[in-house]
Formats: C-alpha cells, sequence, structure tokens
C-alpha cells in the first residue's frame, strides 16, 4: 500500500515540517482535532439570550446528557473526573470520524495515540484510588478474605494492567480495520459509489467506540471510589 | 473434527511443498526458506481470523439472544437493555480484534514487504 494523500501533510510541508508531516501524520491530526475542538469551544460559549440556540444547545445536549450518565455510574463523588471523560468522548469521537474524511486520517488509528489515551485512563484511576482511600487501596487488590490475598494480588496486578491493553488495542484495532477497509473497498468499487452504505456503519462504530471507551473508563474510576470487598 | 484436521495438515503440506518445487531450480536456500515463512504467515493469519471469526460470532449471538428475551419479557425497560447490550457486544468484539491485529501483524510487519519483493523477484527472473 502505497502513502495516502494526506491535506495536512501537504500543508505541512509549505511550513518546512516534512518530517512532521509523513513520518508523524498521527500526531499532525491530533493538534488538528485540538483546533477543532477548541475553535468548536469558543463559537459554542457566544451565547445571546437567555435562549440556547444553535452550537450551544447542541453542546448543553451533549454534555448534559454524558454528566447525568457519568453520574448514574459512578455517583456523586466522580463529578470532578467529568472533565477528563468528555475530552476523551469529544476526542476520540471525532478522531475516529476524521478518518472517513478523504484526505485525512484518524490519529485513533496509530496505536501510539490509543495507548497513550489508555495510559491516562490508568494513571487516573489509579491515582483516584490512592487519593480516595490512601493506603487502604491496597484493600482492593487483596480479594474477598484475607487468606486468598497472595493468590489474589498478581491476579488483580495483571488485571489492572490488562485494562491499558484491552482499552488501547480495541480503540485502535476498530479504527485501524475501518480504515483499511475502506482502502480497500475504494480500491476495488470505488466507482460505483460502494464504500458509500459503509459509511453509516463506520460512524456508528466510531461513536460506539467512543462510547466504550468513555464508559470503561468511567466504570474503572468508579471501582477505584468505591469500598474495596 | 477428525477430518478437518487432516485436511488441514494435508494443505500446509502441499503449499510448502508446491512452494519448494517452484522454486527448486533457484538453489538459494534463504530464499526458499524465507517464503516457506511468508506462506506459514499466511496460512496461519487467515485461520487464526477465521476461528476467532467463529467464536465471536456465536458469543455476540448469545449476548443479542438474552437481550431479546428480556426486552420481549418488558418492553419497558427496552431503553436500558439496548445499552447494556451494545456495551457487552462492543467488549466481546474486543476479542476477535485482538486476533485481527495478530493476523495483520503476520501479514504485513513480518517477514517484510520489501524483503518479500527482493524474493519474488529473484524467483520470477531465474
Amino acid at each position: 500500500m502505497e502513502h495516502p494523500y494526506l491535506f495536512l501533510s501537504k500543508l505541512a510541508e509549505l511550513f518546512h515540517a516534512d518530517r512532521l508531516g509523513h513520518e508523524w501524520p498521527h500526531v499532525l491530526y491530533s493538534w488538528a482535532i485540538i483546533v477543532i475542538l477548541v475553535v468548536l469551544g469558543r463559537l459554542a460559549t457566544r451565547q445571546v439570550g437567555m435562549i440556547p440556540r444553535g452550537l450551544y444547545n447542541l453542546f448543553e445536549l451533549v454534555i448534559g446528557g454524558l454528566e447525568e450518565f457519568m453520574v448514574t455510574v459512578t455517583g456523586e463523588k466522580g463529578r470532578t473526573y467529568f472533565p477528563l471523560i468528555c475530552t476523551l468522548f469529544l476526542y476520540i469521537f471525532i478522531g475516529n470520524l476524521l478518518g472517513l474524511v478523504p484526505g485525512m486520517l484518524s490519529p485513533t488509528a496509530n496505536l501510539n495515540t490509543t495507548l497513550s489515551m489508555a495510559l491516562i485512563v490508568f494513571v487516573t484511576f489509579q491515582a483516584v484510588g490512592i487519593k480516595e482511600h490512601g493506603f487502604g487501596y491496597i484493600k482492593h487488590f487483596m480479594g474477598p478474605v484475607w487468606w486468598l490475598a497472595p493468590l489474589m494480588i498478581p491476579i488483580e496486578l495483571i488485571a489492572h494492567l490488562a485494562r491499558v491493553m484491552s482499552l488501547s488495542f480495541r480503540l485502535f484495532g476498530n479504527i485501524m480495520a475501518e480504515d483499511m477497509l475502506m482502502i480497500v473497498v475504494m480500491m476495488l468499487a470505488g466507482k460505483f459509489f460502494a464504500p458509500f452504505p459503509l459509511f453509516f456503519l463506520f460512524m456508528f462504530n466510531a461513536f460506539v467506540q467512543a462510547f466504550i471507551f468513555t464508559m470503561l473508563t468511567m466504570m474503572y474510576i468508579a471501582g477505584s471510589l468505591e469500598e474495596a470487598h | 473434527m477428525k477430518r478437518v484436521v487432516v485436511t488441514a495438515l494435508l494443505t500446509v503440506i502441499l503449499v510448502l511443498g508446491l512452494a519448494t518445487l517452484a522454486l527448486a531450480a533457484e538453489s538459494d536456500a534463504v530464499k526458499i526458506q524465507g517464503l516457506k515463512v511468508f506462506a506459514a504467515c499466511a496460512i496461519a493469519a487467515g485461520f487464526g481470523i477465521g476461528m476467532a471469526a467463529v467464536g465471536c460470532g456465536l458469543s455476540q449471538g448469545m449476548a443479542v439472544k438474552g437481550a431479546l428475551e428480556g426486552t420481549a419479557r418488558n418492553p419497558d425497560a427496552a431503553g436500558k437493555i439496548q445499552v447494556m447490550m451494545i456495551i457487552g457486544l462492543a467488549l466481546i468484539e474486543s476479542l476477535c480484534i485482538y486476533a485481527l491485529v495478530i493476523a495483520i501483524i503476520l501479514l504485513f510487519v513480518f517477514p517484510g514487504n520489501e524483503t518479500l519483493q527482493n524474493m519474488l523477484a529473484v524467483a520470477k527472473a531465474g
């Protein structure tokens, strides 16, 4: 497979940032998503009058709904971690969708992006547990009865590390498979507009993957906040 | 079941044997070995993702069956059941995705496309 044609990489060549554009396009497109989110945020908070309309309305729906959903999963104590959850959801959702636009690349189709996000989640829920319980956090690893602790501690440690791997690989595998499928279908039957019905499946999958990542983060934070067995 | 295993083994031996026959005129042992490795990788990738898809299909079918039965019993809870079903399906599917990633690594990352192109070019020229 030869290199795809990427708009932002060509733009980066104008600024003599060839290596950034061609060797690390996922970093460039990550920055593009950051710029998109900041611009959307600025546009949405410019509210005129009491009645919300337009972009403000849409964001109120999205953020309000996500916050209510988060409180049902983590409880009231989890409300302080809502900015992380919302950022993850919006970043992953727009990142997944960006790959469907011709001439653009999903940054989440690269294992580096997803692994970095999974590591952030890992550090967050460990820090939440330590902050909430102090040294008593070790009780989360010990299992239901005290004499099972030598067996349970390695199992729980491996389970915690496996969460990082599963989060990163699930998102990476889904989005990379989606991109590859789109390339293959376009190669085979592109002139008959064959990928068009597949785009609905890809958009649904992009939303579901973002939602799953966010929901699993919420559940891990909720698991760290609650009392041990 | 035993017939499936025997057929699979015979296919493997046939493919490897054909590769040897096609390149025997080359008499370059390294290139023959390299192409045999790639043939094995291709077979492994195909079987791996096939078997992962079987397990994934059965498990997701059982998950959807449970969700549909629950909704049929209690149509008012359809919203919550649907949300849980989607989450469950995505978690089951992630196991198949792990197998897909391994298959893609086998095909594209090892043994590497440039080496394979070199070997195929030499085999064609010879």
